[in-house]
């Protein structure tokens, strides 16, 4: 049967990890590499980097950051960030990324979509998506209005129209982010992840407001998502990808047990 | 040193990226008299089954590949080479392939279910292979050992005795098959963690005539 996959999720500016991650004896490490080679020992499914770094000039970190993951892990990554040409999928893919994830830029131009299914697969396009719950109204049935820039600006889009036009367009995979959850560490949007997995035939990555192996759970039985994003539950060591796995495993969700 | 074929078909730097992990020296290359050098081949490759074979045709390497196989020298193809393999896809109508192993390229159904939920496709993450038989190449893995999929076709070799892998998403279908100096995988392993790199280990020492 095919797993669950549970995806560690790493933020870079200008090639360190924004807030350092804690491994065994509690040692910050700072450097993503390091961190992605470690999630890999300890059992992740696949690693999602997201380049927070402002300026262009210093994508060129991030490249040898990719680089650097690829020669490293033998797992799926992808990344995401600042990706607004095809030339940017190009340089991230060739670096050794798996998959590109595309944001913002996809809801300005959605042609980005299209264009880089067809240079590079769908398989290769993550759309990622920021979606915060709103009254439901005719111009947003759902209920559900996709922001961009950080949530810092609302699109007036409808996120399940979204998704589906994304799907459409050749998105491969769908990352589904709450504003409404994230960093609160209370559970995923269930809701949310149902109303969107159930409507699209690619899978779907719920993310955002992960605490507990229980709220894996949920978003990955009833909230039917296909993956789960995690991050400062593993990286201030609260848990370890060994004891949510085996949780989920232990109420009967399929996920990948044979790593070492 | 691994030859490593170059067909335009997606990016195949990661298959070289494992090898060099594995301290095997190999070449990502569309020349023949390149690949002629090499000890074994791995044939990779993602994208659709009609650009990958018109590109095959241009280069020549389809010809070059049959050789190779009737010569009886080790080969591995994975994912889109391993479906390339095959007569004919039904990918774009039907599609014709190289015909090395008789047999057909089929599309998951798009009413595949399990457990009373519709299955998604492409088939993307990772699943058990169950193995038959005792073939070097998958020597020394777990019984269920997982490997990284993503695929919306599978390959459904006429003679089901070359398959020495099955793997379930809705149907059971064929996810590794072997016969004798060939192993064809539908799986990653260059993206499946440990077991992947074992059998990319294992494929590099084999000698290609002592198949199962």
């Amino acid at each position: 049967m095919l797993r669950k996959r549970i995806i560690p999720c790493l933020d870079v500016r200008a090639g360190k990890l924004t807030k350092g991650i804690k491994f065994k004896g509690n040692i910050d490490i700072g450097d993503p590499v390091e961190a992605a080679r470690q999630y890999y020992e300890q059992g992740a499914d696949e690693i999602v980097f997201y380049d927070i770094t402002a300026s262009s000039d210093q994508r060129q970190i991030m490249l040898d950051v990719v680089r650097r993951v690829a020669a490293t892990i033998f797992i799926p990554f992808s990344v995401g960030g600042g990706i607004r040409t095809l030339a940017d999928m190009r340089a991230v893919i060739l670096a050794g990324a798996e998959k590109v994830s595309v944001n913002s830029a996809a809801v300005q131009n959605p042609r980005l979509i299209a264009e880089g299914a067809k240079a590079f697969g769908s398989q290769c396009i993550v759309l990622g998506m920021d979606v915060k719950r709103v009254e439901a109204s005719a111009r947003i049935p759902s209920g559900y209005e996709i922001v961009i820039h950080g949530g810092r600006i609302d699109t007036g889009r409808d996120a399940l129209e979204w998704a589906r036009e994304a799907e459409c367009l050749g998105a491969g995979e769908i990352c589904l982010n709450s504003i409404d959850a994230d960093g609160t560490r209370d559970g995923y949007e269930i809701r949310l992840t149902s109303l969107i997995s159930d409507r699209v035939g690619i899978p779907v990555i719920a993310s955002g407001g992960a605490g507990t192996p229980e709220h894996l759970h949920d978003v990955l039985t009833r909230g039917r998502a296909d993956a789960a994003l995690i991050a400062s539950m593993v990286h201030y060591r609260t848990h370890t990808l060994a004891d949510i796995k085996a949780y989920l495993s232990g109420r009967g969700v399929p996920v990948r047990v044979h790593w070492a | 040193m691994i030859g490593i074929v170059d067909y335009r078909a997606g990016n195949l730097t990661s298959v070289a990226r494992a090898l060099e992990h594995l301290h095997e020296p190999c070449e990502v290359t569309d020349r023949p008299e390149v690949l002629d050098r090499a000890s074994h081949i791995i044939f990779p490759g993602v994208g659709a089954a009609a650009e990958a074979m018109a590109n095959l045709r241009r280069s020549g390497l389809d010809a070059w590949l049959k050789k190779w196989v009737q010569e009886g020298r080790p080969i591995l193809g994975i994912c889109l080479g391993t479906q390339v393999i095959l007569s004919e896809s039904e990918e774009d109508g039907t599609t014709p392939g190289l015909g090395i192993i008789p047999g057909v390229v089929k599309k998951f159904p798009g009413t595949l279910q399990a457990e009373g939920q519709r299955l998604k496709i492409p088939h993307m993450g990772w699943n058990t292979v169950e193995f038959q038989g005792d073939h070097p190449v998958f020597a020394g893995l777990p019984r269920a050992a997982e490997f990284y999929f993503v695929h919306s076709y599978y390959p459904a070799p006429m003679d089901e005795r070359l398959v020495v892998g099955w793997t379930r998403y809705g149907i059971r279908f064929c996810a590794a098959l072997a016969r004798d100096n060939l192993v064809a995988v539908q799986f990653h392993p260059e993206k499946s963690g440990r077991p992947g790199l074992r059998i990319l280990s294992n494929f590099c020492r084999w000698g290609g005539n002592d198949a199962a």
